[in-house]
């Protein structure tokens, strides 16, 4: 048997609708900022820009998994943990390697702290994180003496704008051979996927989508992955950055969709009752997602102070209402046991477009925060009244 | 004498299910009535198309009440023409007080505001009615369940009720509460109230009411007049459950092996309550290929008992041993359970048993992700086939395994359940009350699937309180009643009669 085209959209309109909703966005930006949004140096600045809602927005996705919790405290640890990357580098004069490693053991610290209130002692998540933005916020002030740190050393800089080295030096080209290459060898990885679970699928008799529509969608796929490696060859290569958000969003999307742990997190948010008569430990799934989300916000302190240069008292602003924004626009129920990782990198690249497109406008921030509440309202009432006419 | 409330020929149909068929129920102005019959025989649904839960038109039939025809859109209209219904879980606000709740969504006002001089004053007089002895201004989660269900009385009092529905009032009360809430039905009745009163134990129905209507398998069997007919337990119980057995349950040859699986001095105390003891001393034994009824109305312990001994799923300071296959297990939590070949089929299948929101897939492979998957990473695929037999295998009717648990029926969803505790081999499966909500023909499906499971060796503990389907399925019974075991029958020795004047016995040795 044969799953038509049809089958596939009806199975997936949630996730497609906010995909082309981010085309329908990107391409009517394109036209009216005439062609600069998708301009190479454009595309790496908004991803660049947007580095930080990426990395937490998958940690948020597995807290909302989790039964609809939320951490109001990211903001305020991604700012704790530069004022520490700035205390130890610029201060002390401590090795950049050594000071991420502590950076990133304190975010975990910072995880355990939080996650034993939210998980053991079962108090609301979004009472102990708000405690959370206040203490690490208050911190962050302390440690920084309320001044801004910086220069930080161009070794450290790198991480949010470094570009991995062209070792073919352009080969007479203007374009970025490694970009390139790179490309390439990721095709032939999805080509080779996705043929293996074609296999598989045959070897137990299951339905596939037929062969024309399997060759169209992977072509289609090359297609995209090719133009953008083009993309970012025509600029100045891969950007370190995209290297570092590629891993955590495959990783991230493996272990929710694939492995154990990843299925109990949509079990417990399902329904915790059952999940729990089914064996599993849910205060320890709660516990993990909350030291996942603050070690991913210290990950997300890092990229950011490098980015700005900077450790300042009021970096991290807001970035959790961004990071949460971004899960409820790619489809995550408030109420748990919904959404992907995939789906809130969506929710994060239409927030950006927005955010890029109009800033290249001129668009006011006034009004572009307007503009991003009423998408946030209205891609969420999407997903309430297509799930109401589910019902009947 | 002239009639109160007269019910006409009330017909009720749910999809798939008959639950009233041509009921007729005439209550005289001022007299207690009773209303018996078998969980499930209708009670509940008659009282429910009375007070306009389900409203005019979704039945047939009519009703009056004081003589004037009742169209009742909802609970609101029927309370406006005075009928109030008490339920069995009480609708109380537990952080508001007393005061508060007597007149909630009824609040004395003076110019729209809450006038609270006189919801205090009022609330004080009610409070003395019903012999309520607390201050207004406590709060109703700091009174115990005896008083909380006088608050109801008084609640439904200051609506100026004329009929007044009891459902199960006592269940939950200890014989100190009991007594005096059924003297205060007794002082009520002299006021001039009518009162409905469904209970279960019969002692108390034959001490306060005039007339008894005994309801069965949705219609009346007869109605007893307590001045004219013989009443006698006996004969209420009769007509509670005389009724057909034949074709009901699947043909089944038992083959029974050893003792596999038991229980021994099993003793639980309440999670949230000090020094109540929710399990006394229960010892139970399960053989091969055996299944054992355990049987109790609801609040009899079944579900507490079943739970705790599921890797202490319910309950604190649990202690007792556990053997299977003669060693001794100690199971502190639910994976401990599984891993030692246990397996729990809740009662509650939406709230606890199914992610109804994910696949049918899902749902089956969650108690046994191990089996499924390498290394922690599982095999969708597998997961697929792992279904797909059990959709083939246990007949559950669907478009694919990759539907929505949520959209399917009841019958379907518990066979779904089913598959998922059948996948984690388990070989002692504790089934709770595994028809319920399920229509006649999946009914009979799910019992040959049991029949099957004890066909192939496993020992199943079946858990009901329809007693027709602990006598038409089980090899022996256990009654349970107040938290301990109060019989054991054979499959020849028990009969409905037998089983209901064992609990009948054991509540009076406890009143």
């Amino acid at each position: 048997m044969m799953q038509s085209i049809k089958d596939v959209f009806k199975n997936n309109i949630r996730q497609y609708a906010m995909f082309i909703a981010l085309i329908v966005i990107t391409v009517f930006f394109q036209i009216l900022t005439k062609g600069i949004l998708l301009l190479p140096m454009n595309v790496t600045n908004l991803v660049l820009q947007n580095s930080y809602v990426l990395i937490l927005a998958i940690g948020m996705t597995l807290c909302i998994l989790s039964g609809g919790n939320i951490d109001l405290s990211v903001g305020s640890v991604a700012a704790f943990i530069g004022a520490i990357a700035g205390t130890l580098i610029i201060n002390m004069e401590m090795d950049v390697g050594l000071t991420i490693f502590i950076c990133l053991l304190i975010g975990i610290l910072i995880g355990i702290w939080q996650g034993f209130w939210i998980a053991y002692l079962r108090i609301p998540a979004f009472i102990v994180t708000l405690a959370g933005m206040l203490m690490f916020r208050g911190l962050t002030i302390a440690m920084l003496k309320g001044l801004t740190l910086s220069p930080f050393p161009e070794k450290f800089q790198q991480i949010s704008s470094g570009f991995i080295p062209d070792i073919f030096g352009g080969l007479g080209t203007k374009l970025n051979i490694t970009a390139l290459i790179v490309g390439v060898i990721i095709s032939v990885i999805y080509v080779l996927l996705q043929i293996k679970k074609r296999a598989e699928q045959e070897k137990y008799n299951f339905e596939v989508i037929a062969m024309p529509l399997f060759i169209a969608k992977i072509i289609l796929v090359l297609a995209a992955i090719n133009l953008f490696a083009y993309w970012l060859a025509a600029y100045k290569g891969v950007p370190i950055i995209f290297v570092l958000i590629g891993v955590l969003i495959l990783v991230y999307s493996f272990f929710t969709t694939r492995t154990v742990p990843g299925r109990y997190i949509y079990a417990m948010g399902g329904n915790e009752k059952a999940a729990k008569l089914s064996g599993i430990n849910t205060n320890r799934v709660l516990f993990f997602t909350y030291v996942n989300m603050a070690f991913l916000a210290a990950v997300a302190g890092i990229v950011f102070t490098a980015r700005l240069n900077a450790a300042s008292p009021q970096a991290g602003m807001n970035f959790e209402l961004d990071a949460i924004a971004a899960c409820f626009i790619g489809g995550a129920s408030a109420y748990g046991g919904v959404g992907t990782v995939s789906g809130a990198i969506i929710g994060a690249l239409v927030m950006g477009v927005l955010n890029n497109g109009m800033s290249i406008l001129g668009v006011g921030s006034d009004m572009q925060m307007i503009i991003k509440g009423f998408v946030l309202l209205m891609a969420v009432a999407f997903d309430v009244l297509s799930k109401a006419k589910d019902r009947v | 004498m002239e009639y109160i409330l007269e019910m006409k020929n009330i017909t009720k149909v749910f999809p798939g299910v008959k639950a009233l068929d041509n009921v007729n129920l005439k209550v005289l102005k001022g007299e207690i009535h009773a209303l018996v019959g078998e969980n499930g025989a209708g009670k509940s649904t008659l009282m429910n198309v009375l007070s306009g839960v389900y409203p005019y038109g979704t039945y047939s039939g009519s009703i009056y009440f004081e003589n004037r025809e009742c169209i009742f859109k909802n609970i609101r209209d029927s309370e406006k023409a005075g009928i109030v219904i008490i339920h069995q879980e009480l609708a109380l606000v537990p952080s508001l007080s007393i005061a508060e709740n007597i007149f909630l969504g009824n609040e004395r006002t003076k110019r729209r505001l809450i006038d609270w001089s006189q919801t205090h004053i009022h609330a004080a007089e009610l409070m003395k009615r019903v012999g309520l002895n607390e201050n207004p201004a406590t709060l109703v989660k700091d009174i115990g369940v005896g008083k909380q269900q006088l608050v109801e009385i008084a609640k439904a009092l200051a609506k100026n009720v004329k009929l007044l529905i009891l459902d199960e009032p006592t269940a939950a009360l200890n014989e100190e509460d009991s007594e005096n809430l059924l003297n205060l039905l007794l002082e009520l009745k002299k006021d001039g109230i009518t009162s409905i009163l469904i209970s279960h134990k019969l002692n108390e129905v034959l001490k306060v009411a005039d007339t008894i209507t005994i309801i069965r398998d949705g219609s009346v069997v007869e109605t007893l007049d307590k001045q004219k007919d013989d009443v006698s337990e006996n004969r209420i119980i009769k007509g509670m459950v005389g009724r057909d057995l034949t074709n009901r349950f699947p043909e089944r040859v038992p083959k029974i092996g050893e003792v596999i699986f038991e229980v021994k001095n099993w003793n639980v105390y309440h999670p949230v309550i000090e020094d109540k003891k929710v399990i006394k001393d229960v010892n139970i034994k399960v053989r091969k290929g055996e299944i054992v009824g355990l049987y109790g109305l609801m609040g009899s312990g079944r579900t507490e008992f079943a739970m705790s001994v599921f890797g202490k799923s319910y309950g604190k300071r649990i202690t007792g041993q556990i053997i299977k296959n003669g060693k001794q297990l100690v199971l502190n939590n639910v994976r401990q359970a599984i891993e030692n070949g246990l397996a729990y089929v809740t009662e509650d299948r939406k709230s606890a048993g199914l992610i109804l929101i994910e696949d049918i897939k899902k749902n089956i492979s969650l108690a046994n992700l191990d089996s499924i998957s390498k290394k922690r990473v599982i095999d969708e695929n597998k997961e697929i086939y792992v279904a797909e037999e059990y959709r083939r295998k246990l007949n559950i009717k669907c478009s694919s395994v990759l539907q929505k648990t949520g959209n399917l029926s009841g019958g379907n969803q518990q066979k779904v359940l089913l598959s998922k505790w059948i996948f984690t081999q388990s070989d002692i499966l504790i089934l709770d009350e595994p028809t319920r909500g399920v229509d006649v023909g999946a009914k009979y499906e799910i019992y040959k699937i049991i029949n099957n499971l004890a066909d192939e060796g496993k020992a199943i503990i079946l858990i009901s309180s329809e007693l027709p389907e602990i006598l038409g399925m089980s090899d022996r019974i256990y009654v349970m009643n107040e938290g301990r075991i109060v019989g054991e029958f054979s499959r020849e020795e028990a009969s409905q009669e037998s089983i209901m004047k064992c609990i009948m016995l054991s509540i009076r040795e406890v009143v």
